[in-house]
């Protein structure tokens, strides 16, 4: 198990409930976190239409989790 | 800052004076403004969230992309966050150029590029007193 940092926005911080919160998980990536956390607040947008940053840099949602990282799940972007 | 975002009022004559360039003969901008309606609802209001550092970051390189694709002397995008009333000016892109086929291509490639890419969301408050976030398939518990 590792403990992360999970921070929400838009959509997902209002599903969630809450703007952040600490993770203990054994997700080794942030694709299996997102689907961790999907399955827990009732996310349904695919990891596709979704990005995501780790330590505020865009990730890959392939990348591997480390102890303390700060994770942000993007919903699907809306600008313009 | 070439990509900017806000949560002051975007005033487009004030940002084309940032455009003008002696060796530039062609200046395209466009204007993204809140409509009063989506997908068949009447919309009343806005609101715009970014994810500021990570958005001007990602900005920065569509400005860049946009330098390296087209030949043009300037380019620049602002784009509003917080609760914006029905034809506010939500975003702002400004391109100038030798020539007008550039600018107008820089200016398309920048606001294409800035809606599919960039940490900027969106939600609707509508006539009926619901809210919605756009393109999101996650819906808020009632």
């Amino acid at each position: 198990m590792i403990e992360v940092t999970a921070r929400y926005f838009a959509a997902f911080r209002e599903r969630a409930g809450r703007d952040t919160e600490r993770v203990s998980t054994r997700a080794r990536t942030a694709a299996d976190l997102y689907g961790e956390l999907a399955r827990r607040y009732g996310f349904a947008d695919s990891m596709t239409r979704c990005k995501v940053a780790i330590n505020d840099e865009l990730a890959d949602w392939n990348v591997a989790l480390t102890a303390g990282d700060e994770v942000l799940f993007f919903p699907p972007v809306a600008g313009g | 800052m070439s990509f900017k975002i806000t949560s002051a009022v975007i005033d487009p004559a004030t940002r084309k004076l940032e455009l003008e360039q002696g060796a530039a003969g062609a200046c395209v901008t466009f204007e993204g403004w809140v409509r009063n309606h989506n997908d068949g609802e009447a919309v009343q209001a806005l609101e715009y969230e970014a994810h500021q550092a990570i958005a001007e970051k990602e900005g920065a390189r569509i400005v860049a992309e946009a330098f390296e694709r087209f030949d043009v002397e300037a380019v620049r995008c602002e784009h509003r966050v917080g609760k914006l009333r029905i034809g506010d000016c939500a975003v702002w892109v400004g391109v100038s150029a030798a020539h007008r086929g550039a600018a107008f291509d820089a200016c398309r490639y920048v606001i294409d590029e800035t809606k599919a890419r960039v940490p900027i969301w969106k939600k609707e408050h509508y006539a009926s007193g619901a809210t919605g976030w756009v393109n999101c398939a996650t819906k808020i518990a009632g």
